[in-house]
C-alpha cells in the first residue's frame, strides 16, 4: 500500500532490524488502538449482541409442569402427571407448537381429553422447577406450590415459555410466507431501481461531461439536491401527485402508487445523486486519443460508444450500480411511507420491533438483510480494487465538441430529469402550505404548528440540528485523526490492516440493523455503557459509526496526497508528530476536513433508519418526526418538516461553500504557486 | 466553558425553584397520553399534591409497552398512568405490577377495574372503535353509508376501505379482537376474509385510516371515534359511523410498577387518578370515562357510542394476542400486491 516504503534495491533477507519505539510511535499506536476500540465497542459488540439475539428463542418446557386431577367428588388420589408425558400420551401439541415467542401462551386443557368446564372435577397444577411460569387469567405464578383450581378456572391456565437457544427463529422465519416473501420483494425493488437509476444517471452524467449544452452548473446543483432530504420525502410527494386525490393520478392509469411503483420512483429520486456522482467521475476522465483512433477507423458513433465510452466507464457503472442497490435494499423510510402492502425487509424489522415487540424476529430479519448488503459491498470493493489508471502521462484529455442537435437533445433530457427532482421538492413545499388538501386549498402555515402533532414538535427540529453539529464536530475529529494515525504511523502492519477493515465495515451494515443492534447492546442493564441509552450521546455515536466509512475514505484520500517526507522531516527536526499534525497536516487537508463535516452534518439531519430505534422522548429528531407524522396521517406537516430539513441542509451547504472558499484562499494559496 | 456551565446550572436551578417549591418526591411516570394533555394532567394533580413532582416519559402505546417489557428486570418507572389495558395485562402477566386498590375504587364502573382483588390496574377512559366515512368522496364513488360491520364486507366497497394493521396498531388489534368476540372464532375469521377483499391497504397506525378518510384518499377508514371527532372538528366532510353489531374498545389505565422506590407517592397518584376531578379532566378528550355519571358529551362524537361498546374480554384479548396476530399475519399480510 505504501509504495514510498518499499526499497528499489532488494537486499538479501536477513534478520529484521526492529527499531526502538519512539515516544511518537507510542502515542500514535496508542491513539490508533483507542479509535479501533471505539469501532469495536460501537460496531462489533452491538452486532455480536444482535447475532446472539437472533438465536435466542422461547420454548414451552412441558416437563417443568406437574398436574393432579381429582375424581368427581373433588378428591385427589395423589397421582402426579408430568406435562411432557401428558403431551406424549395425548398428542395435544406437536413440536412446532412448542416453539414460541416471548409473548406466547399455551392452554393446558388439551392435555385432558375429557375436560369440561362444567364438570365438578378439580385440578392441581404446579411448577416442577424454579424456572416454570404459568398464568391463571393474567396472574403470574412462578413458585413451586400446588395450586388447586376448579375446572372453570382451570381452563384459564396458560403456560409461559422459557428462554432457550437454537435456530427456531430462522426456521420460523423461513416457514412464514408473509416474512420471507420480503426477501424477494426487496431484491426485486433494488434491482429495478438500480437499473432505472443507473441508466438515467449515466445519460445525465454523459450530458454534463461529454456535451456542450448550456446550464451545466445549474444541472449539477439540481442533481445533488436529493441528498439534502430524508429518503421518505419523495414518498410524501408521490402521495400528493399520484395518490387517490393526487394531482396527476390519471398518469398511472388506475395502477396504485402504494407499492412497488411508488418505491421505485422514490428510490430513483433519492439514489440519483449518488449514482450521478460516481458515474460523472468515471466519465470526466477519458483519453481523447481513443476517440481519434475510433474516428480514423471509421467507427460509427454507436460503435464508438460501446467500444470506447462504456468500457472506459465500466468501473464507475458497476460501482454506481452496487451503491444504488445497497441504498435501496437497506432503505426504510420510503417503503414505510409509500410501500402499501408491499413488504420489504427493512420495514419488516421495524414492524417486528416497534409493532410487535418481537425483538428476536427483528434480529433474524436483520441478519437476513445484512447478507445482500454485505455481498453488494464486497463486490463493489473488489471492482474498485481492480480499477487501473485510465489516464497515462501520454493521454490527451477528451474535450467535447459542440454539436447543436445532440446538445439540444441532451439539454431537453437533462431538463426533464431536473424537472423531476425540482418537481418532487416543489410538491412537498406546496403540500406543506395548503390548509386542508383537497377540500380547502387556501394557503396557511397551520402545518408548521408541529407542537400540536406527533413527533416531538419544533424541539425535534432543534434536536436534529444539535445532532448534526455534534456529529460533524466529533465525527470529523475522530475520523480524521484515525485516518491520520493509520496512514502515517510506522510499522505495526497487522494493526493497521485490521483498522482499515474495521473502518470499511460500517458501510456494509444497514442503518436499521445498526440501530437494532444498539438496542440489544446498550439497553442491557449489565452493560457499563447503559447510561448513555436514551441520550443524545448514543445518537451521535450511532450516526458517526453509521457514516464512518465514506468519511474515512475521504480523509485517507486527502492524506495520501501528502508525502511521508513531512513526517521524516519533522522527526529529524525533533518535532513531535502531534505538532506536525496540528500545524501542517490539518491545515493542508482542511478542504477534506470541511467535506467530511458537511457530509456528516447532512446525513445526521436526514438519517432515519438507525436512530428510529434509539431516540427518546427528550431526543426526538426532525427526520423521525417526518416519519411519525406521516404514520399518524398528518401528511402535510410531515412534508413541512421534510422541507425544513431541506432548507437547513441547503443553508449548511452554502455556508460550507463560503467557508471552503475562505479557507482555501487562506490556507491553500501554496497550491497555486 | 466553566462560566457557561455555571450559567447553565444557575438557569436550571432557577427553573427548578420556580416550580412547586415543596417538590420533595419525584415520580417517573410512563404514559401514552397525548403530549398536549400531559401538562394539564400534571397541573391538576399538583394543585392537590404540590409535594410530588411528575417526570413524564411519553411515547406511543407500542413503544412504551416495549420499553416497560425491556426493563422487566430493572424497572425505571414508578407509575404507569395512561396506557392501554391490554398492555397493562401483559405487564401484569409478567408480575410487573403492584396490586393496589385505590381509595374510592368502588365508585368506578366495574368494566374499568382489573378483575383481581386487589386490582393490578384501574381504568381512566375508553377509546372506542368507529368508522370514519367521507361523505363527499363516497358520493363521488356512488357508495351508500354502511351501518354495520357486515355491510363493510359487501363487495361494493372493494378498495374503498382502509384499516390499521393489528400487528403494529393497538386500534387494529382491538378491532380484530372485537370481531372474534362478536362473531365467534370461525365467524370472525370468515368476516375478516370477506373484509380483506375490500381493504385498500393496512396502515401502521390507528389514527391514519381516519385521517386518510378525512383527506379523501380512501373514503372509509376503520379507526377510533376520538380521531374522527377531531378531524370533523378540523372541517373534514366526515360522518362517524358506529356499526350496529357493537364496537371494540380499549381503555387507558393506571398502575403501580412493582419495585417502585416510593410506594406511598405512587399510591397517592393512583388515588388521584380515579377521583371525580381526574375523570372530569379525562372527559375533555374522551367521551367515555371510568366514573359513571361524570362524562359530558364531547363535540362531534357519534351518538349511541357508549351503548355500542361490546362487553370486552380483556383476558381473552391479552392471552390470545400472540396467536391471533400470527394467524392474521399468515392470512392477510403475505399479500404483496396492493389492490387498486
Amino acid at each position: 500500500m505504501n509504495l514510498s516504503h518499499s526499497n528499489p534495491v532488494t537486499l538479501p533477507a536477513g534478520r529484521d532490524v526492529r527499531g526502538k519505539l519512539s515516544r511518537d510511535d507510542v502515542i500514535m499506536r496508542g491513539g490508533m488502538i483507542v479509535i479501533a476500540l471505539y469501532l469495536v465497542v460501537t460496531l462489533a459488540f452491538p452486532l455480536y449482541a444482535m447475532l446472539s439475539k437472533s438465536f435466542s428463542t422461547f420454548r414451552f418446557e412441558l416437563a417443568q409442569y406437574e398436574f393432579q386431577v381429582s375424581d368427581e367428588a373433588g378428591v385427589f388420589d395423589g397421582t402426579i402427571l408430568n406435562g411432557a408425558q401428558l403431551n406424549q400420551s395425548t398428542g395435544a401439541y406437536s413440536g412446532g407448537d412448542l416453539a414460541a415467542g416471548s409473548d406466547s401462551r399455551l392452554a393446558v386443557t388439551p392435555f385432558f381429553p375429557d375436560f369440561s368446564f362444567r364438570s365438578p372435577v378439580q385440578y392441581q397444577i404446579r411448577n416442577a422447577s424454579d424456572t416454570g411460569r404459568f398464568l391463571v387469567g393474567s396472574d403470574l405464578y412462578d413458585d413451586t406450590d400446588w395450586l388447586t383450581l376448579d375446572s372453570n378456572t382451570f381452563r384459564r391456565v396458560q403456560l409461559r415459555p422459557v428462554k432457550s437457544r437454537g435456530i427456531d427463529n430462522f426456521v420460523n422465519y423461513f416457514s412464514t410466507p408473509a416474512l420471507f416473501n420480503s426477501i424477494k420483494n426487496s431484491l426485486w425493488i433494488a434491482v429495478v431501481s438500480t437499473i432505472v437509476t443507473v441508466t438515467l444517471a449515466f445519460w445525465f452524467a454523459y450530458a454534463l461531461n461529454r456535451s456542450c449544452m448550456r446550464f451545466k452548473g445549474l444541472f449539477r446543483l439540481v442533481a445533488m439536491a436529493p441528498i439534502l432530504v430524508p429518503s421518505l420525502l419523495p414518498g410524501i410527494a408521490l402521495v400528493y401527485l399520484f395518490g387517490n386525490q393526487g394531482m396527476l393520478k390519471e398518469l398511472l392509469f388506475g395502477a396504485s402508487i402504494y407499492g412497488p411503483i411508488g418505491i421505485v420512483i422514490g428510490s430513483v429520486f433519492f439514489t440519483f445523486p449518488h449514482a450521478f456522482l460516481i458515474i460523472s467521475t468515471a466519465l470526466a476522465i477519458s483519453d481523447a486519443r481513443l476517440y481519434e483512433a475510433a474516428i480514423s477507423l471509421r467507427a460509427t458513433p454507436w460503435r464508438t460508444f460501446w467500444t470506447v465510452t462504456i468500457p472506459g466507464a465500466r468501473y464507475g457503472l458497476i460501482s454506481a450500480a452496487f451503491v444504488v442497490f445497497n441504498l435501496v435494499i437497506t432503505d426504510f423510510g420510503l417503503p414505510k411511507v409509500i410501500g402499501g402492502q408491499f413488504n420489504v425487509l427493512a420495514v419488516d424489522i421495524y414492524k417486528q420491533v416497534i409493532g410487535q415487540q418481537n425483538f428476536e424476529m427483528g434480529a433474524v430479519v436483520s441478519v437476513v438483510l445484512v447478507v445482500p448488503a454485505i455481498l453488494a459491498f464486497a463486490i463493489d470493493r473488489l471492482v474498485q480494487s481492480k480499477q487501473v489508471a485510465l489516464l497515462s502521462a501520454r493521454s490527451v484529455p477528451y474535450q467535447p465538441t459542440p454539436n447543436p442537435r445532440v446538445d439540444r437533445i441532451f439539454l431537453a433530457y437533462s431538463t426533464l430529469v431536473a424537472l423531476f427532482i425540482v418537481g418532487i421538492l416543489a410538491v412537498c413545499q406546496f403540500a406543506a402550505l395548503i390548509k386542508f388538501w383537497p377540500y380547502d386549498l387556501n394557503l396557511s402555515l397551520n402545518n408548521y404548528a408541529f407542537d400540536k402533532m406527533d413527533g416531538g414538535g419544533w424541539a425535534s427540529y432543534f434536536n436534529s440540528i444539535k445532532l448534526g453539529l455534534l456529529t460533524a464536530v466529533i465525527g470529523t475529529s475522530v475520523v480524521f485523526f484515525g485516518a491520520y494515525l493509520v496512514e502515517k504511523s510506522n510499522g505495526f502492519k497487522v494493526g493497521r490492516a485490521l483498522f482499515q477493515m474495521f473502518a470499511m465495515l460500517p458501510m456494509a451494515i444497514p442503518g436499521m440493523v445498526l440501530g437494532l443492534a444498539y438496542i440489544f447492546f446498550f439497553n442491557n442493564p449489565a452493560n457499563p455503557l447503559n447510561p448513555i441509552y436514551g441520550t443524545m450521546a448514543i445518537l451521535v455515536i450511532c450516526t458517526v459509526t453509521h457514516f464512518y466509512t465514506v468519511s474515512h475514505l475521504t480523509a485517507v484520500t486527502a492524506l495520501k496526497q501528502m508525502d511521508r517526507e513531512f513526517e521524516s522531516v519533522s522527526s529529524s527536526l525533533k518535532q513531535p508528530t502531534m505538532k506536525l499534525f496540528a500545524r501542517v497536516t490539518v491545515p493542508v487537508c482542511l478542504p477534506a476536513v470541511l467535506d467530511i463535516s458537511i457530509y456528516l452534518f447532512v446525513n445526521a439531519m436526514t438519517t432515519v433508519s438507525a436512530v428510529v430505534f434509539l431516540y427518546s422522548p427528550k431526543t426526538t429528531l426532525a427526520s423521525v418526526a417526518v416519519l411519525n407524522m406521516d404514520d399518524a396521517g398528518d401528511i402535510a406537516p410531515a412534508a413541512a418538516m421534510g422541507m425544513m430539513i431541506f432548507y437547513t441542509n441547503a443553508v449548511a451547504r452554502i455556508l460550507h461553500l463560503i467557508a471552503s472558499k475562505g479557507v482555501l484562499a487562506r490556507t491553500q494559496a501554496w497550491r497555486n504557486r | 466553558m466553566t462560566n457557561s456551565k455555571k450559567m447553565l446550572a444557575l438557569l436550571l436551578s432557577g427553573t427548578l425553584l420556580a416550580g412547586p417549591l415543596a417538590a420533595e418526591t419525584e415520580l417517573t411516570v410512563y404514559t401514552a397520553v397525548e403530549a398536549e394533555d400531559l401538562a394539564r394532567y400534571a397541573e391538576t394533580f399538583n394543585a392537590q399534591h404540590p409535594d410530588i413532582k411528575i417526570n413524564w416519559v411519553r411515547d406511543s402505546t407500542g413503544i412504551i409497552t416495549a420499553k416497560l417489557l425491556a426493563e422487566r428486570d430493572n424497572p425505571q418507572a414508578d407509575v404507569v398512568w395512561g396506557l392501554a389495558a391490554t398492555s397493562l395485562l401483559l405487564l401484569k402477566s409478567e408480575g410487573m405490577l403492584e396490586a393496589y386498590a385505590p381509595a374510592g375504587v368502588d365508585l368506578l364502573d366495574k368494566k374499568f377495574v382489573d378483575s383481581s382483588t386487589p386490582p393490578a390496574w384501574v381504568g381512566m377512559d375508553a377509546w372506542v372503535a368507529a368508522v370514519c366515512y367521507n361523505t363527499v368522496e363516497a358520493e363521488k364513488a356512488g357508495l351508500t353509508p354502511p351501518t354495520s360491520w357486515k355491510d363493510l364486507a359487501d363487495p361494493k366497497y372493494k378498495g374503498h376501505v382502509i384499516m390499521p394493521n393489528p400487528n403494529s396498531s393497538g386500534t387494529g388489534f382491538l378491532d380484530v379482537s372485537s370481531w372474534l368476540q362478536l362473531f365467534g372464532e370461525e365467524g370472525g375469521w370468515a368476516y375478516m376474509d370477506a373484509l380483506h377483499e375490500n381493504i385498500a391497504r393496512y396502515t401502521h397506525s390507528g389514527s391514519k385510516p381516519c385521517k386518510l378518510a378525512a383527506s379523501g384518499e380512501i373514503p372509509i377508514g376503520i379507526s377510533f371515534a376520538f380521531r374522527g371527532a377531531k378531524s370533523k372538528a378540523a372541517g373534514a366532510p366526515l360522518e362517524i359511523i358506529v356499526p350496529s353489531e357493537g364496537v371494540g374498545w380499549d381503555m387507558e389505565a393506571t398502575a403501580i410498577v412493582a419495585g417502585t422506590d416510593d410506594l406511598e407517592a405512587a399510591k397517592t397518584l393512583v388515588d388521584f387518578s380515579i377521583t371525580k376531578e381526574a375523570n372530569e379532566m379525562y372527559n375533555t378528550g374522551y367521551a367515555v370515562v371510568a366514573m359513571p355519571g361524570v362524562a359530558k358529551p364531547v363535540e362531534y362524537f357519534p351518538e349511541g357510542l357508549l351503548e355500542a361498546m361490546i362487553d370486552n374480554d380483556f383476558e381473552f384479548a391479552a392471552n390470545n394476542r400472540a396467536a391471533i396476530l400470527k394467524e392474521w399475519q399468515a392470512r392477510y399480510d403475505s399479500k404483496s400486491e396492493p389492490k387498486g
